[in-house]
């Protein structure tokens, strides 16, 4: 009876585990940022080049940092949520404009709304790599202390901001008081 | 036609990018194409980044590059790259307890698999051995029968 039950108990343990592997999204990339202060960068603004956003402007408040472009179809998709989140005014949302035209990130906040209490504009992409960005658009849920407590990487929706953004920024606001 | 079209196909799927990145030397140059080797590319998760002509592949191997210039060692561009993209970006993971699974399949299997034929081996050679010598009646019966095919 062993003799046929264990190579169906095997199978079995087989298909379960590969199973379990096909539910899982290779996309995306568990970043080792998460837990860890927001890395240090200094940018020019998109809208001033005069002005310049670092990790220091996110200091002392719960905020939002998204990594978008202008080239970036997802982000498209994502726009009209930020600007809903920004109307909201809960948590302020800074922007990371990655590897694109100023004109046209410009054009495009113009004709799309402008969620971003600042979007900084990096040209090469070097700040990105220092945040991990590897697929846009990104977002990083930063704390008080400048620590980054979640990454969602891909489009928010309205979904994903009421079940994977809001229970962590009420647990950061209740621990503030 | 067909075949040609492969043929470019195929040719172009191999194809390594080629780039003017400028060393030192020689040795910076080979440091340089070893580590884009063991690096994987996050845009397209099956290609390194020396192979991939991805965006994020390009600026990668700048920052590789950059750094080996800068006198940067192995393990402190491995490092960098691990710090903002996690263990993901190795084509050769570390040894951890996550990944114990990883690199200790092979061998188990390997082991497991060479026990079970062991086993196996040795429960078929019993099952051939008779359990009871056969008595001289039989024998003499086994005999007349072998004598007779020779006929």
């Amino acid at each position: 009876m062993i003799r046929y039950l264990l190579p169906l108990g095997v199978f079995i343990a087989l298909v379960l585990l590969l199973g379990a592997g096909l539910g899982l999204n290779p996309r995306l990339v568990p970043s080792p940022l998460v837990g860890k202060a927001l890395p240090a960068f200094t940018l020019e603004q998109l809208r001033d080049p005069g002005q310049t956003l670092s990790q220091a402007s996110l200091d002392g408040k719960v905020s939002l940092l998204n990594a978008w472009a202008t080239w970036c179809v997802e982000c498209r998709r994502e726009h009209p949520v930020l600007v809903e989140i920004a109307a909201q005014g809960k948590v302020p949302i800074y922007g990371l404009n990655y590897k694109d035209q100023r004109p046209e990130a410009l054009q495009w906040l113009a004709r799309l709304g402008d969620p971003y209490v600042a979007s900084g504009f990096d040209a090469d992409g070097r700040v990105g790599i220092d945040l991990g960005v590897y697929g846009l658009p990104e977002t990083f849920l930063v704390d008080a202390k400048g620590q980054i407590v979640h990454k969602h990487i891909g489009p928010i929706s309205t979904e994903i901001w009421q079940r994977d953004f809001i229970p962590i920024i009420e647990r950061l606001a209740s621990g503030n008081r | 036609m067909l075949m040609a079209t492969l043929l470019a196909l195929t040719a172009s799927a191999g194809a390594i990018v080629f780039e003017q990145r400028d060393f030192d030397n020689a040795e910076q140059r080979a440091r340089y194409k070893t580590l884009i080797a063991e690096l994987r590319c996050l845009v397209c998760q099956n290609q390194n980044i020396a192979d991939s002509e991805a965006d994020l592949a390009q600026d990668l191997r700048r920052e590789v590059q950059r750094m080996v210039l800068e006198g940067k060692s192995n393990e402190e561009v491995i490092d960098f790259m691990v710090s903002r993209y996690g263990d993901f970006v190795l084509y050769r993971p570390p040894l951890k307890a996550k990944t114990i699974l990883l690199w200790g399949a092979p061998s188990v299997l390997a082991i497991g698999g060479i026990v079970f034929l062991l086993l196996q081996l040795r429960a078929r050679r019993r099952d051939t051995t008779p359990s009871t010598p056969l008595s001289d009646d039989e024998q003499a019966r086994l005999d007349a029968l072998l004598k007779n095919e020779d006929l």
